[in-house]
C-alpha cells in the first residue's frame, strides 16, 4: 500500500507544480484542453457504476444499488454533499436491515 | 459622492479582505465536514489511520483520494488506484497553467502554492479581480481547507476505526454517492453525459475480463477519445482561461 500512496502524492504534486511552471501555450492545443474537461467526468462516472455494481470481479445488485439510487433523488432536490451522502448511507443500511 | 461612486468601483482592501476570508473560511468548513467523510471511508477500504492521513496531507486532492480508496477498498491493486488518483490529479496541472499567470508565484511560494492547487483556491482565486486579491484569495482559501480537510480526516479516520463492520452503516454506499454529487455540476451539457453513460457501460462491461481497478482506466480511454475526436473540425477554442473557468466549481 506504501509504494502506492508515495507514488500518488508525489505525482499529484508533481502536476500541481508543472502546472505553474509550464508555457501558457500548452493549454491553447484544443484537444488537449478538451480531454482534460472530460476526463474527471469519465473516471468518476466509471468509480460510481464498478463501486455499486460490483464485487471482485462479478457483477451485482446489493443494497449499495439502492444507495446509490437514494443519492440520484437526493441530487435531484439539490441537496448539499453531505446530505446526499448520508442519505446513501442510510439507505443501504435500511435495505440490509429488511432483506 | 465621488468618493461612494469610487467605493462602488473599487472596493477598499479591507472589505475585500474580509469578504475574502470570509468565504475562504466557508469553504474550509464545508471541505473538511467532505474530509470526515473521506478518513471514513479510507479506513472502511482497509487503509491505517497513518496512511489515511499522509493522503490527505501530501496527495491533497479530494477526487484523487477518494479514487485511490475506492479503488483498494473494492479490491483493487494499490497502484491501479495510484493510477487513477494521477489521472484525476491531472486537472489540477491545469489549474496551474491557469493560476500561473494570475498569481506569478516565485521561488518558494511557488514551491509551496503548487501543493495548495486544487479545486476551491482555484475557484476563488479566479472571481477575484485584482492580483492582490486573487493571492489573497488563492492563499487563504488554500490554508484554510488544508487545515480542516486534514483536521476531519483524522477524526473520520479515528472514528471509523472505533467501528467493528462499516457495512451495517453502509458506509460502502458512501463513496459512489460522494463521487457523483461532485461530478453533478459538469453533467449539465449533452457531451460529459453521453461520455459519462459510456464510461459507465465500458467499465461495467470489462468487469469480468480484467484485473479490478482496470476497468477504471478504459474508461479514461473513453474521454481521451472523445476530447480528441470532440475538439476537432471545432477550431480554436476562445481562449483556454474561459475553459478553465467554467470547469472549475466550488464543492462540497
Amino acid at each position: 500500500m506504501w509504494p502506492a500512496i508515495i507514488v500518488a502524492s508525489l505525482g499529484c504534486y508533481a502536476i500541481k507544480l508543472f502546472g505553474l511552471s509550464v508555457p501558457r501555450k500548452w493549454l491553447a492545443r484544443p484537444r488537449i484542453a478538451h480531454t482534460a474537461d472530460l476526463l474527471p467526468v469519465a473516471l468518476l462516472t466509471a468509480l460510481v457504476a464498478t463501486q455499486t455494481f460490483t464485487n471482485g470481479r462479478h457483477l451485482v445488485i446489493d443494497a449499495r444499488a439502492a444507495g446509490l439510487l437514494a443519492a440520484i433523488v437526493a441530487l435531484r432536490f439539490k441537496a448539499p454533499f453531505l446530505v446526499v451522502v448520508g442519505v446513501a448511507c442510510l439507505a443501504a443500511a435500511l435495505v440490509r436491515l429488511a432483506v | 459622492m465621488a468618493d461612494e461612486e469610487l467605493t462602488e468601483t473599487d472596493p477598499p482592501w479591507s472589505t475585500t479582505r474580509r469578504a475574502v476570508l470570509r468565504d475562504a473560511i466557508g469553504v474550509g468548513v464545508a471541505t473538511g465536514a467532505y474530509g470526515l467523510s473521506f478518513g471514513a471511508i479510507s479506513v472502511a477500504s482497509s487503509l491505517s489511520i497513518l496512511q489515511t492521513c499522509v493522503l490527505s496531507l501530501v496527495l491533497f486532492s479530494g477526487g484523487s483520494q477518494f479514487a485511490l480508496v475506492g479503488v483498494v477498498g473494492g479490491g483493487g491493486a494499490p497502484m491501479t488506484g495510484a493510477a487513477t488518483a494521477l489521472l484525476l490529479g491531472v486537472r489540477n496541472g491545469f489549474y496551474g497553467l491557469r493560476l500561473s499567470r494570475l498569481l506569478r508565484l516565485r521561488s518558494w511560494r511557488r514551491i509551496a502554492g503548487a501543493q495548495l492547487v486544487i479545486d476551491e483556491s482555484t475557484a476563488m482565486a479566479l472571481a477575484r479581480t485584482s492580483r492582490p486579491a486573487a493571492r489573497f484569495a488563492f492563499w487563504s482559501t488554500g490554508l484554510s481547507v488544508f487545515l480542516l480537510w486534514n483536521l476531519a480526516t483524522l477524526i473520520g479516520a479515528v472514528a471509523t476505526q472505533a467501528l467493528h463492520d462499516p457495512r451495517v452503516f453502509g458506509l460502502d454506499a458512501a463513496p459512489p454517492a460522494a463521487f457523483l454529487a461532485l461530478m453533478a455540476p459538469r453533467l449539465r451539457s449533452r457531451e460529459p453525459r453521453v461520455v459519462a453513460l459510456v464510461a459507465a457501460i465500458v467499465a461495467i462491461a470489462s468487469v469480468p475480463f480484467v484485473p479490478t481497478g482496470v476497468p477504471v482506466l478504459f474508461a479514461a480511454g473513453v474521454a481521451v477519445v472523445a476530447g480528441f475526436a470532440g475538439a476537432r473540425g471545432r477550431g480554436p477554442r476562445k481562449t483556454s482561461s474561459d475553459d478553465d473557468a467554467s470547469a472549475v466549481e466550488v464543492r462540497a
